[in-house]
């Protein structure tokens, strides 16, 4: 598989897909894994991280789960190339920010990422389309054991899996669910909500995880604790808090509905009609105005365009995507009119 | 729309900043968001944040306590190392530092007991293991006042160090 290959692809979690899929759209599962004795990738020197990298690498393409992925090396990928893996979601901010004796490693069907000497050795993610943790769990699970056949992880009995940073200790894993809320935002009461999951040791992100801000009305929660609970309880823990939010957001989106729908209407036909006659447009009006146009979508009052190609626009628009599409490096001005044309194109065809 | 910090390039870079309640929204070209964006990795790096929680850190006593180890002999990373990158060397360190990371892991997480997964080679070793496990189990459920369950884990240590004597 080569990288241009993916332009042509919806990935799995952007299928809009999957239980609850009109409020959840992506859930993922991510785990840390270190190799026992082996410096950590911030403290291993240029001939261990290399010797962790081939280790590695040898041990993925003995998973069978993973026999149609391929290993990138970060390399010889150009900046186009690594920014177009961040906006897929299938490498991290910090992964890219260096490339010596990193690599990720992604699935035909972008499920499954591995990223190789990130913050831990392995950083192994599965992602769903809708509100699916238990489906990302059963297959990482399942990678997780092939490679601890291959490999030997560092682990103590009473603290789990040993990982660089100690706020990931025990479980490795971090669940995360993409949660789209714009009537909590819209009636203001978004804030309640989100002050309310960080008092329970759960984590709110942006679309682009650490350190972004909320923009198209999505939201990242994750949990926070990783030891002292066993995968299944931090998933069901995630779970119940999730399903609180979708009922919230759900009775947001009815009283809406029900006390000013005109007013509804008008922001998301607006939108919609922005969106179909623009030539020149910014990354974060496109994200605000596909915001309501899914809002619309999923309440059945635009029925001319379905929740996956609402969903693919959010990633194409992007800056790498904008640019790997034109197959040159683009200017910010010229990203704009490139990604309004590239809208008005999508949208006529439905 | 120019930006606000150089005042000459057009601004697209949009950020929102609470301090104390007080709102203020900058509006920035790439240039000077990709500066300010820099200071602010500065002042809230993550690795400060567990510095300055490591610095609350106590190493737990534990009897005949001899010189406290100030180095992992496997990878040479020492505790100041740590203090300063809030990032371990090695798996090794978290035996080297066992005394000031416990601490540290309940702080954290709140609890210093792993029930989740068992690599596949560890669990291998299965009886000892599992004796091993269900023990401490068995400490964190009487901490959790969780009676019931510790009562059930009791039985099943029973139940295996019968298996074991036989």
């Amino acid at each position: 598989m080569k990288l241009e290959d993916l332009l042509n692809h919806t990935s799995e979690w952007l299928k809009g897909t999957g239980p609850n899929a009109d409020i959840v759209i992506s859930s993922r599962i991510r785990l840390a894994r270190n190799l026992d004795k082996i410096p950590f990738p911030h403290w291993a020197n240029k001939k261990q991280s290399e010797e962790t990298l081939k280790t590695i690498e040898e041990a993925i393409s003995k998973v069978d789960y993973l026999k149609n992925a391929t290993i990138f090396r970060l390399a010889t990928l150009d900046g186009i190339d690594k920014q177009f893996l961040i906006e897929r979601h299938l490498m991290s901010y910090e992964h890219a920010q260096k490339s010596n004796s990193k690599a990720v490693v992604i699935d035909s069907e972008e499920i499954v990422a591995v990223m190789i000497n990130e913050e831990d050795h392995l950083r192994i993610q599965v992602m769903q389309s809708g509100f699916n943790l238990y489906e990302a769990w059963n297959i990482i699970n399942r990678i997780d054991d092939a490679l601890a056949k291959e490999l030997s992880f560092g682990y103590l009995t009473d603290w789990g899996y040993l990982t660089a940073c100690p706020t990931n200790t025990g479980t490795g894993m971090r669940g995360s669910v993409m949660l789209h809320l714009p009537a909590l935002v819209m009636t203001r009461q978004i804030e309640r909500v989100l002050a309310a999951i960080s008092k329970l040791s759960f984590t709110t992100r942006g679309f682009y995880g650490e350190g972004t801000q909320a923009t198209g009305n999505f939201f990242q929660i994750s949990n926070q604790v990783s030891l002292g609970h066993s995968e299944e309880e931090i998933i069901n823990n995630i779970n119940g808090l999730i399903r609180q939010i979708i009922e919230q957001e759900e009775q947001a989106r009815e009283m809406m509905l029900a006390r000013n729908r005109p007013m509804l209407e008008d922001r998301i036909y607006r939108s919609f009609g922005i969106l179909k006659s623009a030539h020149i447009i910014s990354s974060q009006e496109t994200s605000e105005l596909l915001s309501m146009v899914r809002l619309g979508s999923d309440l059945g009052l635009l029925k001319e365009i379905d929740r996956r190609c609402i969903n693919e626009l959010f990633i194409i628009t992007q800056p790498a995507h904008l640019q790997k599409m034109e197959g040159k490096k683009l200017s910010t001005q010229e990203r704009d009119v490139k990604r309004a044309e590239i809208i008005r194109e999508k949208l006529k065809c439905k | 729309m120019l930006c606000d910090i150089c005042g000459k390039n057009i601004a697209t870079v949009h950020l929102t900043e609470i301090i104390d309640d007080q709102i203020t929204e900058l509006h920035l070209c790439e240039v000077c968001a990709r500066e300010k964006s820099a200071q602010m990795e500065q002042q809230f790096g993550l690795s400060e944040l567990l510095g300055g929680l490591v610095e609350f850190e106590k190493p737990t006593k534990e009897k005949g306590t001899e010189t406290i180890t100030n180095k992992c002999n496997h990878c040479g990373l020492s505790y100041t190392d740590f203090k300063k990158i809030g990032r371990l060397g090695c798996s090794e360190c978290y035996t080297a530092f066992k005394r000031y990371l416990g601490p540290l892991l309940k702080r954290i997480h709140g609890s210093t007991t792993h029930f989740g997964k068992i690599p596949i080679k560890v669990s291998a070793k299965v009886n000892k293991r599992s004796l091993e496990y269900l023990r401490l189990k068995l400490k964190e459920a009487i901490e959790r006042e969780a009676f019931e369950e510790a009562a059930r884990i009791r039985d099943e240590i029973r139940e295996l160090e019968k298996g074991q004597n036989k």
